[in-house]
């Protein structure tokens, strides 16, 4: 077996409470390899949303990291100091947010966006910057000349798409997408994850992708893992978690969500 | 679509427009639709499609541009306060957020008595208490631990149950539901659907079911209707119209709701970004003239 690109061993996190503390991610391990779509589905509250936060170490107290190692290519995340921690986000792991059409400055331009963070980290100049704005923003069918307008110009779907543009501005090893496009209709949704997917082909980049739509990630995952209370009490191919389902808790989820189809959810329900 | 007679509540020709030409939004445009006794409608589209708009014409929130709104086949008469307060009484929202439509200072009992309180003058102090709790239990809430408390000690499913207690409470016949289930945890959105499905089918009331998940739709309609750039562009038999596309919108809607049986990777389930815009495009001309592909299952015909 290849190295993994990213590897998480034995992750705990608890959020530090007044008189007990809270479990949110118990003994999770899970590898991602270079290229893969990794799936993390669950419902509210089980952890996935941490986890996510924990690899760029974004996440902020009551959250605590109480054991466990997060491998991105064999260095380990969690002793990174700030300058390398400072450099290792964006560069080496982005993160699209849940509504990350929100997390767009209203006041500046999307060319200032993209400067910001192409100076920061590559200390390109403006017109070099331009011209890495134009290629990025052609990659995901948004106008070059478009690079001018303030965030308010574009649909959700659009500025969905700024972000992702931005987040693969620096080339990153892995993107984490922390339910990407929840807020957008279908249509929308299968244009953007289409073209992440089309990009991933290209450009070689890992995807840690979460949601709880257990339909989207089977058609977009390569692997997937599921999880219930902090615990990862499952991991499989996608094809496999779909058709084979093991874990009791995953035929659960699989049952309630209506099929388009109509029969699947009887099947499952009566078995 | 109109079965004329029965209709509990029907939309007539209804259009709604909002500011001024050139800058004149028409989000709604000569939309037609009943709602029985018993029986779901699902109203699908996107986000701008319209849908909203219809669910605040529905409930008078808005004034309809054009057209007319029948309850029981007659108009409704603004200035008729007696027949607008039986309106309202009768005809009842679920919102799509639980969590901001209910009072947090107040408890859950209180939400339930205050509309028996002004919609049912005929109960004693009694009484009312018995029938907060029996409309707890109808819809599966344990009167004892849930009446004291106060929304934000309820989870979402609860809070979305004492929404739906709620409009039991002063005998609605018509519920329109927006997104009723879009803000739920995917383990807890089927038990509100169920017990919508089973409200409408025992207490015989007409649902307007408002969603972009056109497999919830599938699962708690009878009837359906595809808006677009506020016109309904398909409409019909729930089967029929999922079974048997016609227009190519509602085409592009089902091609693209997830299914874990199709791949991305798979090269027929490509959607390219330049034919959803010349479906949209071709969608958004507004279209008088309506194809019936079967005697339930109608489509409106796109422009060549």
């Amino acid at each position: 077996m290849t190295k993994p690109l990213l590897s998480i061993k034995n992750l705990t996190i608890d959020y530090i409470g007044e008189t007990a503390d809270f479990r949110a991610v118990d003994d999770v391990s899970f590898d991602v390899a270079h290229g893969e779509v990794f799936g993390l589905a669950g419902e509210s509250g089980c952890g996935k949303s941490t986890i996510a936060f924990a690899i760029s170490r974004l996440h902020k107290p009551p959250a605590l990291i109480r054991n466990g190692q997060i491998l991105l290519e064999g260095r380990d995340v969690l002793g990174l100091d700030p300058r390398e921690l400072r450099s290792f986000r964006w560069r080496e792991v982005a993160m699209v947010f849940q509504s990350a059409m929100n997390s767009l400055n209203p006041v500046l331009r999307v060319e200032a966006q993209f400067y910001d963070v192409l100076r920061t980290h590559q200390g390109m100049n403006r017109s070099q910057a331009r011209e890495r704005t134009a290629e990025m923003l052609r990659l995901v069918d948004i106008p070059p000349d478009r690079m001018r307008d303030y965030p308010h110009q574009f649909s959700g779907g659009m500025r969905q798409r700024i972000v992702i543009a931005i987040c693969l501005a620096l080339n990153p090893k892995i993107v984490v997408m922390d339910e990407p496009t929840t807020a957008l209709d279908v249509v929308v949704q299968r244009e953007i994850l289409q073209r992440i997917n089309e990009l991933r082909k290209t450009f070689g980049f890992s995807v840690l992708f979460i949601t709880h739509d257990l339909g989207l990630m089977v058609q977009f995952c390569d692997r997937i893992g599921i999880m219930l209370a902090g615990k990862l009490v499952e991991q499989n191919s996608a094809g496999n978690i779909y058709t084979k389902p093991q874990h009791d808790y995953t035929r659960k989820l699989w049952a309630s969500f209506p099929s388009l189809h109509g029969a699947r959810l009887m099947e499952v329900a009566a078995s | 679509m109109t079965k004329a007679g029965n209709a509990i509540l029907s939309l007539d020709r209804v259009s709604k427009t909002f500011g001024r030409a050139p800058y004149m939004v028409k989000a709604a445009q000569s939309v037609s639709f009943d709602l029985h006794a018993g029986r779901t409608l699902a109203l699908v589209g996107e986000s701008g499609s319209g849908k909203t708009t219809c669910a605040r014409l529905v409930m008078q929130e808005y004034t309809p541009s054009e057209g007319r709104l029948l309850f029981k086949g007659k108009p409704v008469e603004a200035r008729d306060a007696k027949a607008l307060a039986a309106y309202r009484r009768s005809v009842q929202m679920i919102f799509q957020d639980p969590f901001s439509s209910l009072n947090p200072a107040h408890t859950i009992a209180y939400h339930l008595r205050r509309p028996l309180q002004l919609h049912r003058r005929d109960l004693k102090r009694s009484q009312i208490n018995d029938a907060v709790d029996e409309l707890l239990q109808r819809v599966r809430l344990d009167p004892g631990i849930v009446a004291s408390k106060r929304p934000h000690e309820l989870s979402g499913g609860q809070r979305q149950r004492v929404n739906i207690a709620r409009t039991l409470a002063v005998g609605a016949e018509v519920i329109v539901a927006d997104e009723p289930t879009s803000m739920l945890d995917v383990s807890v959105r089927l038990g509100v659907l169920n017990l919508l499905n089973e409200m409408k089918r025992d207490m015989k009331l007409a649902l307007l079911y408002i969603t972009h998940d056109i497999a919830t739709a599938r699962y708690v309609a009878e009837d359906i209707i595809v808006m677009y750039a506020g016109q309904i562009v398909e409409w019909g038999n729930v089967n029929k119209v999922i079974d048997n596309p016609q227009h190519p919108y509602t085409r592009l809607l089902l091609s693209a709701v997830p299914d874990p049986d199709v791949r991305f990777d798979d090269p027929k389930a490509h959607l390219k970004t330049a034919d959803v815009e010349e479906v949209r495009r071709l969608s958004a001309i507004p279209q008088e003239s309506v194809v019936a592909i079967e005697s339930d299952h109608f489509v409106r015909q796109i422009a060549a």
